[in-house]
């Protein structure tokens, strides 16, 4: 009897030690979260904040419009570039994917998305901005597309192979070509799960620093002009972060709250698109 | 006759299926993944390669980074990527696992989800915001009631002396908050792959639910969950931004865990807009080839581990 007492309590000692531990992983979140809006708030109040740019050091009234446009242009180019080419690399996977070359594609995808995304940055540094001797948007959107390229492919194919093949078949026992079905067919019928790995791989790429060090490289102008440098909002927190100035450091943490409401907004954004899609696909 | 058997129908060997050109434009597309892997690598053995023939192997093994007299060594990089990011693994397996458990348990899916919701949000937010938090918030704590204090009293112990708010200790914690999303996720599924048989033969034999976890889960879930720590370990090897920002920046061996120190990425972040010449550019290209390909047998390695893993459940 006390030894089943003993057995008892260690097991719900453990019990209560893993969500405690549990709870322990989300201690940084709420931190992250506390600290950010507190410290960010302060700036992001203004609303010259989000219409101006960079001012000297002791001139009020600075802002962040150019990094905010620089990420929507860095981020969109990064998308056209990447998500057809990722979408339809996905419907190869999971169309035609029972070989051998998509086997060595998808170790390829996994192996991208594990790379270091600085020696993405140093790739793209050699090919775009080297040649032209000078830091352009372009090449740092060329780094993002390819941080992004393996996330599209990978989710297109969980979401389109989770299709039910019947739905494949009947589409091609109508005589539809093969396009056909997968683009008129399978892809709408996966559209939530596809938009859903479009738009994490956004989120991931508008937080993103390293790659664009030495590729879009930062400018304090406003500038639309993706040939030449473009700034960014993570670029902006990094280097205003590590200078001595309390302005440029209130700066620094007035972008960080945008670039995580940000990228939170895209995160709870593709849950809920993939929510929708779900309930949809248990009333049928 | 028999040109008339040839009109009717050609041997299926012969008959021309019409081309799939569906098939091909996909084909080319998914082709874009390898291909832009291997460019990667080649790109930057390239650029590396007036340093890969000048140093030669001892490039590995020597510890000056200067400049000015053009003598590069990748060893203190690559032992404060390595220290790092296995202090990291350290702290965060635990937590992780933990983690993994309680999210792979069936029911009460309200409390799951909100857990599985804060620690996909984890993975969500950027390196860079966990920098600035790292560098004004945690690392000061750190300093001021782990660090310090540790340091005080262990004075004659020499990996625990010499606190300083920058250190390789604030910069592994930082590493362990942002490897615990994809330790926790890999693990969940790897948990949540072995056969439920398993887990109700041992309750119905009368185990606890520690019983269970410890003498039943955790064993079958070994692999994967080994497999779920490499790709983390991945992951840290080559984060950079969060690290650079609170590792101090000191090329060096550090004497403590609490000294500063560099890592490999750090190293190219912080110097190659300023790289001048040819051999020193070439030098910071060759830290990011030995990183990249570390990383890359890192990674292949868990991938096939996990992949074994959750695939041996399956049948």
């Amino acid at each position: 009897m006390n030894r089943n007492v003993t057995r008892q309590s260690t097991s719900i000692f453990a019990i209560g030690a893993a969500y405690g531990l549990t709870g322990v992983a989300l201690v940084p979140l709420g931190l992250v979260l506390v600290f950010t809006i507190a410290r960010g708030l302060p700036a992001a109040l203004h609303p010259e904040f989000f219409t101006n740019v960079e001012r000297p050091v002791g001139v009020p009234g600075a802002g962040i419009a150019h990094a905010i446009i620089g990420t929507l242009i860095l981020v969109g180019v990064a998308s056209l570039i990447s998500i057809p080419i990722g979408i339809l690399g996905g419907v190869f996977l999971s169309e035609y994917g029972a070989n051998r070359w998509s086997n060595w594609v998808r170790l390829a995808c996994d192996v991208l998305i594990g790379t270091p995304s600085i020696a993405i940055g140093l790739f793209a540094y050699a090919l775009f901005v080297l040649p032209f001797h000078h830091f352009s948007g372009l090449s740092g959107s060329i780094a993002l597309a390819v941080l992004m390229l393996p996330i599209v492919m990978r989710t297109t194919e969980s979401a389109v192979s989770l299709i039910p093949p019947g739905l494949r078949e009947s589409g091609l026992a109508l005589g539809l070509p093969r396009w056909r079905v997968s683009l008129q067919l399978i892809l709408p019928a996966a559209a939530a799960g596809v938009i859903t790995g479009a738009l994490l791989s956004v989120a991931r790429a508008s937080g993103e620093t390293a790659p664009l060090l030495f590729t879009a490289f930062g400018t304090p102008f406003l500038n639309f002009d993706p040939t030449t440098a473009l700034n960014a909002l993570p670029l902006v927190v990094y280097h205003n972060a590590l200078q001595p100035y309390k302005d440029l450091q209130d700066e620094a943490w007035g972008a960080a709250l945008v670039l995580i409401v940000l990228v939170l907004l895209i995160n709870l954004g593709s849950r809920y698109v993939l929510r929708r899609q779900l309930r949809f696909a248990g009333q049928m | 006759m028999a040109s008339a058997f040839k009109t009717v129908g050609a041997p299926a060997s012969e008959r021309r299926r019409a081309p799939d050109r569906y098939r091909d434009l996909t084909l080319v597309m998914a082709t874009a993944a390898p291909v832009v892997l291997l460019l990667i690598i080649l790109i930057l053995l390239q650029q590396a390669w007036p340093s890969v023939t000048h140093f030669g192997l001892k490039f590995l093994v020597t510890r000056d980074w200067n400049p000015v007299t053009l003598h590069f060594g990748a060893l203190p990089g690559i032992f404060g990527t390595i220290a790092t990011s296995l202090l990291a693994l350290v702290l965060a397996l635990p937590v992780g696992v933990a983690a993994a458990l309680v999210l792979a348990e069936q029911g009460q899916q309200a409390i799951r989800g909100v857990l599985g919701i804060g620690i996909e949000l984890l993975a969500a937010i950027p390196s860079v915001v966990y920098g600035i938090w790292a560098l004004y918030v945690l690392g000061p704590w750190t300093f001021q009631h782990i660090s310090s204090p540790m340091a005080d009293r262990f004075t004659n112990v020499g990996w625990l002396s010499e606190a300083s708010p920058r250190s390789l200790f604030t910069a592994a914690l930082v590493l362990a908050v942002m490897i615990l999303p994809t330790l926790t996720a890999v693990s969940r599924d790897v948990i949540r792959s072995i056969p439920r048989g398993l887990k109700e033969n041992s309750i119905a034999l009368g185990a606890t639910w520690w019983e269970t976890t410890w003498g039943v889960i955790l064993p079958a879930a070994r692999a994967g969950i080994f497999g779920a720590t490499i790709l983390a370990l991945g992951r840290a090897l080559g984060e950079t931004i969060a690290v650079t920002m609170v590792i101090g920046n000191n090329y060096q061996i550090p004497p403590s865990i609490f000294s500063p120190a560099y890592t490999l990425a750090s190293v190219i972040a912080n110097e190659f807009t300023e790289a001048t010449g040819t051999l020193y550019p070439a030098a910071l290209v060759e830290l990011g080839l030995v990183l990249i390909l570390v990383t890359l047998t890192v990674n292949v390695g868990a991938l096939l581990l996990v992949r074994s893993a959750t695939a041996r459940s399956a049948i």
